[in-house]
């Protein structure tokens, strides 16, 4: 089942250069859907627009449809607020919130109103155990977030996003400041993730969207190539740009 | 050749530097020399009356606690209007404004309300104030007064203590449900809050010190009591030191020196206040 079609999308920049152009693609639930390709092709933007975060940046929707389970999302009327919960976002840097652990995890939650403390007790252990970074932190949730590693600061980002029980999980780059173990630790966790959530994965690299992909976009100068399940884009690609990128002949 | 340069550049170094350090000695010897001179001749004249007893004798003997009580009640006046009004602009100007014509007047109009001088607010005060508004000379008006004249001081500084929060932090916590308020609520505004009390307090203690915009709003030339409402005169401290020092014959050198010390202290007393606070927020930031 699709969890997200996009329909004939085009984006630019508020300067008017173009940042996407006609993009259509289907992406299905419980699994991860790779958006890759060299830097500057739109895939960022792209994924700002599943969750309007665009609309705090420079990026417009010029036409085209997301739709979330049959609602276009960018529709003007749409609630931001309850979009955003249902449709999270991990960034490149790790950005943890002047807060204790804690805190950054009940953050979400708060801002709804939940304030029973065994819901947000609850809703901080389910989170950090998805996110494998339990039983690093069980011990020190009263410290501030910003005393963790950057690994685990990392995890503790997708924990956060995890404790507002969102069913789509964006990851733009999440990896690209991480080690290769911290790295190897969120790959994992997505893998269990995705049986439940609806992940979109921005690779920092071509090996890891490889590793990871269920299903592939290749994105090359703001035009979407190619999209097809992973295996099929990263063995045996039906474009030659797709080939001769997924081979390392540029980028 | 090559090791003549390096003794001339050594030379160089040296020679800037102890130039750099005649000139911060040139700065800093008449800042201290007016406060050690200032402690030297005024505290004698400190004493349990000096500072809660009224005035007698023409101002020549007792204390001064009229003009105590009324630079406090002056200054927490003009905190009262102020700090919420500037806080609120600052609010407005770093997070809600968009970049156009109009936030541009509204910026060029606070850095030169800054450049007025305060006599001006002064007479701008008396005229809408006292007159228009019917306040009489009045602690309310004196400190609607400093308060126009504090704002460019706290909206300014507010506002660089807002920017200078992680946009990261604001987009974070969007991209979590927060609204633009939550985020600034919750977020922004602590984060910037050490830094929007030193500028509260910088400010403020600029009114405390003023005497032009007082003059002719709220300042009392001997009021032998203290001020019981709003719409009351009161002394104050700078103007008091002014009439001391100008307008009474045979007035003991001690008492005006020591009123000085007094609102030195003041003003001093905030200025400590704003730096620890700066300080310890340094230490404790995350960013």
């Amino acid at each position: 089942m699709n969890k997200l079609i996009i329909q004939n999308l085009s984006l630019q920049y508020s300067d008017g250069t173009e940042s996407l152009r006609d993009i259509s693609l289907n992406i299905p639930s419980n699994a991860i859907t790779v958006l890759f390709g060299p830097a500057g092709g739109g895939k960022s933007s792209l994924l700002r627009c599943l969750n309007r975060l665009n609309d705090l940046t420079e990026v417009r929707v010029v036409s085209g449809k997301v739709l979330l389970e049959g609602e276009n999302i960018l529709d003007p009327n749409t609630d931001v607020i309850a979009l955003r919960r249902k449709v999270g976002m991990v960034f490149a840097r790790p950005v943890v919130l002047p807060l204790t652990i804690r805190g950054n995890l009940t953050y979400g939650l708060e801002l709804a109103g939940e304030q029973r403390k065994s819901r947000l007790d609850e809703a901080v252990e389910r989170s950090l155990k998805l996110a494998a970074l339990w039983d690093e932190v069980k011990e020190r949730l009263g410290e501030p977030g910003i005393a963790l590693s950057g690994g685990q600061q990392q995890r503790l980002c997708l924990a956060r996003v995890l404790a507002n029980q969102p069913e789509v999980i964006l990851l733009d780059e999440p990896t690209s400041g991480l080690d290769p173990l911290s790295t190897a630790k969120v790959e994992e966790a997505l893998q269990v993730l995705k049986q439940d959530y609806t992940i979109v994965l921005v690779p920092h690299s071509v090996q890891q969207a490889a590793r990871t992909a269920d299903y592939a976009a290749f994105f090359l100068q703001g035009e979407l190539v190619e999209w097809a399940e992973g295996k099929e884009i990263f063995t045996n690609p039906q474009n030659k740009r797709t080939e001769d990128y997924v081979e390392g002949r540029f980028g | 050749m090559k090791s003549s340069m390096h003794i001339n550049q050594n030379l160089s170094q040296r020679l800037g530097f102890s130039l750099l350090s005649l000139v911060m000695l040139i700065t800093v010897i008449p800042i201290l020399a007016v406060i050690v001179y200032i402690i030297l001749q005024g505290a004698p004249a400190i004493s349990w009356e000096f500072l809660s007893g009224f005035p007698r004798d023409g101002m020549r003997q007792g204390g001064i606690l009229p003009a105590i009580v009324g630079t406090f009640y002056l200054t927490l006046g003009t905190a009262i209007f102020s700090v919420p009004l500037g806080i609120a602009a600052a609010i407005y100007l770093a997070e809600y404004a968009r970049e156009n014509v109009v936030t541009r007047l509204i910026r060029i109009a606070i850095i030169n309300l800054a450049g007025i001088p305060s006599v001006v607010y002064g007479l701008f005060g008396l005229g809408l104030f006292v007159f228009f508004l019917k306040f009489g000379t009045s602690l309310l008006a004196a400190s609607l007064t400093l308060s126009i004249m504090t704002l460019p001081v706290i909206i300014s500084a507010a506002e660089e203590a807002l920017r200078a929060v992680p946009q990261a932090f604001r987009t974070v916590s969007i991209s979590l449900g927060g609204t633009r308020w939550q985020t600034i609520r919750r977020i922004v505004l602590p984060q910037a809050l050490p830094g929007i009390i030193t500028g509260v307090i910088l400010g403020l203690e600029r009114a405390a010190g003023e005497t032009a915009p007082i003059l002719f709003t709220g300042a009392a030339f001997f009021l032998p009591r203290l001020p019981n409402s709003p719409f009351d005169a009161t002394m104050a401290l700078p103007y008091h030191l002014f009439v001391i020092s100008t307008q009474v014959p045979e007035m003991p050198f001690q008492i005006q020196y020591g009123t000085a010390l007094v609102l030195i202290a003041f003003v001093l007393g905030m200025n400590l206040i704003a730096t620890v606070i700066r300080s310890r927020a340094r230490a404790k930031r995350q960013w």
